[in-house]
């Protein structure tokens, strides 16, 4: 069997920055195993602006982030794979893939980085009523189309979903001609990022309908048409509100989920986010030596904050294979309380590099005037004052370590209302 | 008249407000202030879209971006400008594939690199 220091799977983002983080800290022998054609992952579709403000200080669009990540891992030679598919992981940390040079093959490694990204929620997946015609698709799967391949999936186009693809596609489908006739959003409030709300529905006069869902398709083969409803409180549409749409296209914008098969197969424990729980330096709890990082841990609004978890699963995993880094029962367990969502990671580790660890998190709904409360063991030992809180913008809080204590119990984050005086 | 926006700066999203004489508050940061004074005098965007690449064995298209932001008004002459150019490799990123888009100081550049 093939020996490798440390297998990379999936060469995104999270796994390019995984890589370089690795061979920086002394560990040379590393494979990048990636399933399509390039490197670089999601962003070779996502050639809008605006990544890298944290990284780079700049403004750039997707293929200029990655292109500068392929550009540090080839000045490295760390040898990657392109069009190699990983199907399987065990815990003892052999990867097996397929690829049309090499046929199937398995690796034994020392230390894995699962950085496979995450993938949409389909039609299916929210079981639309009516007929079941072509033109019903994903938004990334268009933004595919469009980018990647120069196809329009349509002319007259309806979203479903406020998720920020769909709001991007939305911008991208009108000016490439299209006329996309409005978005419709599930929940009372949008669920992609403020900036996106208003550059690619606002400028180009595009309705959203909060509080709407589609709740009938139309068509014999094509797409015809789609009706959408006002829901209640209680998310149920309310019959005499329907509004019906003349559209031969119906963009899916409802969801993102970690693409955490893999893990999840070899029996890895798993999290709220459905992605593998974590220690502080990305080690996954039930199998040491591999770790986890980017989307397919939880879904991130930023490529720059999937940069620097990839890093820092990059240097565990390098501390691992240098045997720096033992696995150990202790550690502080964390949970998400009243108004939070999820937590990562699930288990902070005070051995951890650095004066603070982070723990992100988003929180179940928007708020205004909260406190954003962390309590270890049942009491209070941070508050801070949040004048906004959405679902939509993971919060990162690096809690100081010194407020920690090692035998103090779990440590819950929860919201709590600002008392009005 | 007074205007109530969102920075679109970055994702933070701020509700700015800007008042007559272009003063802006609610901000968090400078560029924040930047944006709002702009954004109501003449707003801006960055264009990116793709054009067709000639040459390469496994892409069809190029994505590219103005260099500079177009006043928001020019985004779909802009467009018809963009439809009409072809890259051919290679191409680096930063290449040049049109000057001065829609009469505006701006150059469409590639953003990818295509060697073959």
């Amino acid at each position: 069997m093939e020996k490798r220091d440390l297998v990379i799977i999936g060469g995104g983002s999270a796994g390019m920055a995984a890589a370089v983080a690795a061979y920086d800290k002394g560990v040379h022998d590393i494979l990048i195993l990636e399933r399509t054609e390039f490197l670089g992952g999601i962003l070779n579709q996502c050639i809008h602006n605006g990544f890298g403000l944290h990284e780079f200080k700049e403004e750039l669009t997707g293929p200029e982030f990655f292109t500068r990540f392929v550009k540090q891992v080839e000045e490295r030679g760390i040898e990657y794979k392109l069009s190699a598919n990983v199907v399987g992981v065990t815990k003892d940390k052999v990867v097996t893939y397929f690829s049309g040079e090499d046929g199937c093959v398995e690796v034994q490694a020392k230390a894995i980085v699962m950085a496979a990204g995450c993938y949409e929620r389909n039609a299916g997946a929210i079981g639309i009523p009516g007929d079941r015609p072509s033109g019903v698709i994903t938004a990334g799967q268009a933004q595919l189309y469009l980018n990647a391949y120069g196809y329009m999936v349509g002319k007259k186009v309806f979203i479903l979903g406020s998720g920020d693809i769909g709001l991007i596609m939305a911008r991208r489908m009108t000016l490439e001609g299209a006329k996309v006739l409005g978005v419709a959003e599930l929940m009372p409030y949008s669920n992609g990022l403020e900036r996106n709300i208003q550059q690619c529905l606002k400028d180009f006069d595009i309705p959203l309908y909060l509080s709407h869902t589609v709740t009938k398709v139309i068509g014999k083969g094509k797409l015809e048409a789609i009706e959408i409803s006002q829901v209640d409180e209680r998310m149920k549409p309310i019959p005499g509100t329907e509004k019906r749409f003349e559209v031969d296209t119906l963009l899916l914008s409802i969801g993102l989920i970690p693409n955490n098969d893999l893990l999840d197969k070899a029996g890895i424990e798993a999290s709220k986010t459905r992605g593998a729980k974590v220690d502080s330096r990305m080690m996954t709890l039930s199998a040491p030596g591999i770790f986890s990082a980017g989307n397919v841990l939880h879904v991130h609004d930023l490529v720059d904050y999937v940069v620097a978890e990839g890093r820092t699963a990059g240097e565990g995993a390098a501390a691992y294979i240098k045997g720096e880094l033992k696995p150990s029962e202790e550690g502080i367990l964390t949970e998400a309380g009243k108004g939070i969502g999820y937590v990562v990671p699930a288990k902070l580790d005070l051995d951890a590099p650095g004066d603070a660890l982070e723990v992100k998190f988003r929180v179940s709904r928007p708020s205004k005037n909260v406190y954003v409360v962390y309590s270890q063991g049942g009491v209070p030992i941070k508050k801070i004052l949040k004048l906004a809180i959405i679902p939509s913008e993971m919060e990162i809080y690096k809690l100081p370590k010194n407020l920690l204590k090692a035998d103090g119990g779990p440590l819950t984050v929860s919201l709590e209302p600002k008392e009005e005086k | 008249m007074a205007v109530e926006l969102t920075c679109i700066v970055c994702p933070r999203g701020c509700h700015l407000h800007v008042d007559d004489d272009l003063n802006v508050t609610g901000n968090s940061c400078p560029r924040g202030a930047v944006y709002g004074k702009q954004e109501v005098s003449n707003p801006v965007r960055t264009l990116t879209s793709t054009v067709v690449v000639e040459g390469s064995g496994h892409l069809w298209v190029c994505p590219v971006k103005t260099d500079v932001a177009i006043p928001k008004g020019k985004l779909f002459d802009a467009m018809k400008e963009v439809n009409a150019v072809k890259a051919k490799v290679p191409v680096h990123i930063g290449d040049v594939l049109l000057k001065g888009i829609a009469g505006t100081e701006a150059n469409l550049i590639a953003t990818r690199e295509i060697l073959d």
